[in-house]
C-alpha cells in the first residue's frame, strides 16, 4: 500500500500564529484517515495547504508526490475535493453544474449517476439557492467525486447533512476506499469519525495529539458500565482486583480485560447493590478519548 | 477548447439571468441613450444629439458590461466560494479568465444590436459603411479586454462589498470622465490629457470619430487601446486569487 497524500513537518504560519505547526501525517491508498480537532486546531489549514491554497512556511505537502502549488493542474486532476465555504452559482441547478463541471475532465463520471449515487434526483432541477444544507453537501460530494479522483480531501463532508444523508455519504465513502481511493476527512462528527476510520489524527493548538488506529487510541484494555443507579465503587474494585473510577454516578469504568469472568463479577456486584446493567462496552468511544486527551493536553 | 466553450456558455446564462446585471447592461444604457436624446440637459456639438450619443453609448455599454457588471459578479463568486472551488478543479485561471472575457463579449454584441436598433430609431445615422463598422468593433473588443481586465484586478484582490463600491464608483467616474455623455473638449486641458490614457476614453474618442465623423482614429488611441487590452487581463491573471 502506498502513501498517497502526505505532510512531512508541516508548518503554516499566519503572522505570529503557527496554525500548523510541525504536522506529519499520511494516509495510504484505500485508507480513510480523519482529521480531528476543535475549531482552531488547524485541520482546515492542513487541508487547504494540501489544495494548493496556501504555501508551506516549512516542511512540505504532497498529493501522490506532486506538489500542490507548483504541479497543482496534476494534483487537481487527481484528487476530488470538498471545502469549508466552496459554493456553486446561485441560479445554477445541481444537475447544470454536474454537466458543466464534467467538461473539466477527460473522462468524468456520468453526472446523471451521481445524481441517484448521492440521493440528488429529486431535487436536480432546483437551483442551488434553494436546496437545502444537506442537498448542497451531497451536490458537493458529487461534484469532488466526479473526476474519478485516487485522493479525496473532504472538509466536514456531513455538516449540515440528515442522518439518511450521512448513510448515503458514508455508503459511498466507503466505497470509495475499496477501490483504494485514499481520503483524508476533517469533521466534529465523533461518531462519524468511529464508523468510517481506518486511523485518527488528533490535532490542537496546529500540532497533532495522537494518531493511531481506533484500538491504538483506546489504551488499555477496560470495561465500561451503565447502571440504573448508583453502586459502591470500592466494593467492586475489592470484588475485581482492580481499579474501577467513577465517570457519573452511574457510570463506572473497570480498568480490567472485558472477560466473562468479570462480566459475571460485575453483575454479580450490581445484583448486590440491587441495580441493573444498562450497557457494557470494552473500550472507551473516541469521544470519549478524545475529550480525554484534549482536557489531558 | 471543450471546457472553455463550455464555461463561456454558462458565464453567458448567468448573466443573462441576473435582473440586476440586465439593468446594468441594458436598462441604464438605453435610458441614457433616450433621456439624453430627447431632453437638452448637456450641452453637446452642433448636429443631432443622438448623433453625438449613440456611440458614446456603445462605449458605455462596453465600461458597464466589461468592467461593473463583470467585476460585481466575479467579485460575488469569490465572496459565495465559488471561485475557491473552482481552484480545486482542472479549469484553471486562464480558461476561467478567458471564458469571463469571451462571455462579456457575446453579451455585448447583443447591448450593440439592440442599442443600435433603439438608436436608429432616434435618428441616429452612423457614418462611414463597413470599415467603420469594422473599426468600431475592433475599438470595442479591445476596449472590452481592458476594462474587463481592470474589472477582474479589482474583482480578483478585493472583498466582494469593497468590489461593489469601487467598481460602481469608477463607473461614474468614467461615465463622466470619458467622453460618453460629456464630451472631452468640454472637460479642462489637465484632465483631458490624463483621462485620454484611459481605456474607457480611447475607446469613446475612436467610437466618436469612425462613427460620428467619419474619420479615423489616431495611432494613439489605438495604442492606448492596444496597450490595456494586453495589460490589464495579464495583469489581472497574475494578481487573480481564488480564496
Amino acid at each position: 500500500m502506498s502513501t498517497a497524500i502526505e505532510t512531512t513537518d508541516l508548518k503554516v504560519q499566519f503572522g505570529p500564529l503557527a496554525a500548523v505547526d510541525g504536522v506529519t501525517c499520511h494516509v495510504n491508498e484505500g485508507e480513510i484517515v480523519t482529521l480531528l480537532g476543535p475549531n482552531g486546531a488547524g485541520k482546515t489549514t492542513v487541508v487547504e495547504t494540501l489544495l494548493g491554497f496556501r504555501l508551506p512556511t516549512s516542511g512540505q505537502a504532497r498529493i501522490l508526490g506532486l506538489d500542490p502549488v507548483t504541479q497543482h493542474r496534476e494534483v487537481v486532476l487527481r484528487t476530488g475535493a470538498l471545502l469549508q465555504r466552496g459554493g456553486v452559482w446561485f441560479p445554477m441547478t445541481p444537475a447544470q453544474v454536474l454537466d458543466l463541471t464534467a467538461t473539466y475532465y477527460d473522462h468524468p463520471r456520468d453526472p446523471s449517476e451521481l445524481l441517484t449515487l448521492l440521493d440528488l434526483r429529486h431535487c436536480a432541477t432546483t437551483p442551488w439557492r434553494r436546496l437545502s444544507g444537506g442537498e448542497q453537501q451531497r451536490t458537493l460530494l458529487a461534484l469532488a467525486l466526479l473526476g474519478r479522483p485516487s485522493v479525496l480531501v473532504l472538509d466536514e463532508p456531513t455538516t449540515a447533512v440528515d442522518p439518511e444523508g450521512r448513510q448515503v455519504i458514508r455508503a459511498l465513502l466507503q466505497e470509495q476506499r475499496s477501490l483504494g481511493c485514499a481520503l483524508l476527512i476533517t469533521t466534529h462528527e465523533l461518531a462519524e469519525a468511529e464508523r468510517l476510520a481506518d486511523r485518527v489524527v488528533i490535532m490542537q493548538h496546529g500540532r497533532i495529539l495522537t494518531q493511531g488506529t481506533l484500538a491504538d487510541l483506546a489504551g488499555e484494555p477496560v470495561v465500561i458500565v451503565e447502571t440504573t443507579g448508583p453502586i459502591d465503587v470500592d466494593d467492586l474494585a475489592r470484588r475485581l482486583g482492580a481499579p474501577v473510577v467513577a465517570t457519573s454516578p452511574t457510570s463506572f469504568t473497570c480498568h480490567v480485560a472485558n472477560t466473562s469472568e468479570h462480566v459475571a463479577v460485575i453483575t454479580n456486584a450490581l445484583a448486590a447493590a440491587g441495580q441493573s446493567l444498562i450497557s457494557l462496552r470494552s473500550r472507551a468511544s473516541l469521544e470519549e478519548r478524545y475529550l480525554a486527551l484534549l482536557k489531558e493536553s | 477548447m471543450k471546457t472553455w466553450w463550455a464555461q463561456t456558455r454558462a458565464e453567458v446564462r448567468m448573466t443573462i439571468q441576473r435582473g440586476e446585471t440586465l439593468l446594468l447592461t441594458l436598462g441604464i444604457p438605453v435610458g441614457l441613450l433616450v433621456f439624453f436624446s430627447l431632453v437638452k440637459v448637456t450641452n453637446l456639438p452642433a448636429g443631432r444629439r443622438v448623433d453625438f450619443l449613440a456611440p458614446g453609448i456603445l462605449a458605455l455599454c462596453v465600461l458597464s458590461t466589461s468592467l461593473v457588471a463583470l467585476s460585481i459578479a466575479t467579485g460575488f463568486e469569490r465572496s459565495y466560494g465559488v471561485l475557491r472551488r473552482l481552484h480545486v478543479t482542472p479549469l484553471g485561471r486562464p480558461r476561467l479568465i478567458a471564458a469571463k472575457l469571451a462571455g462579456v463579449l457575446v453579451t455585448e454584441a447583443l447591448q450593440v444590436a439592440v442599442l443600435a436598433v433603439v438608436a436608429i430609431v432616434l435618428g441616429w445615422q452612423p457614418r462611414g459603411g463597413v470599415a467603420a463598422a469594422a473599426m468600431t468593433a475592433l475599438a470595442l473588443v479591445l476596449g472590452s479586454a481592458g476594462c474587463a481586465g481592470i474589472g477582474l484586478l479589482l474583482a480578483g484582490r478585493l472583498r466582494a462589498e469593497v468590489n461593489l463600491a469601487a467598481s460602481n464608483g469608477l463607473y461614474l467616474l468614467l461615465l463622466l470622465f470619458s467622453g460618453i455623455v460629456v464630451p472631452l473638449s468640454s472637460l479642462p486641458s489637465v484632465l483631458r490629457t490624463v483621462v485620454l490614457w484611459l481605456p474607457s476614453a480611447a475607446m469613446a474618442d475612436v467610437v466618436h470619430q469612425v462613427l460620428g465623423a467619419g474619420t479615423t482614429a489616431s495611432v494613439r488611441e489605438w495604442l492606448v487601446l492596444g496597450l490595456w487590452a494586453l495589460v490589464a487581463p495579464l495583469f489581472a491573471a497574475r494578481t487573480f486569487r481564488f480564496d
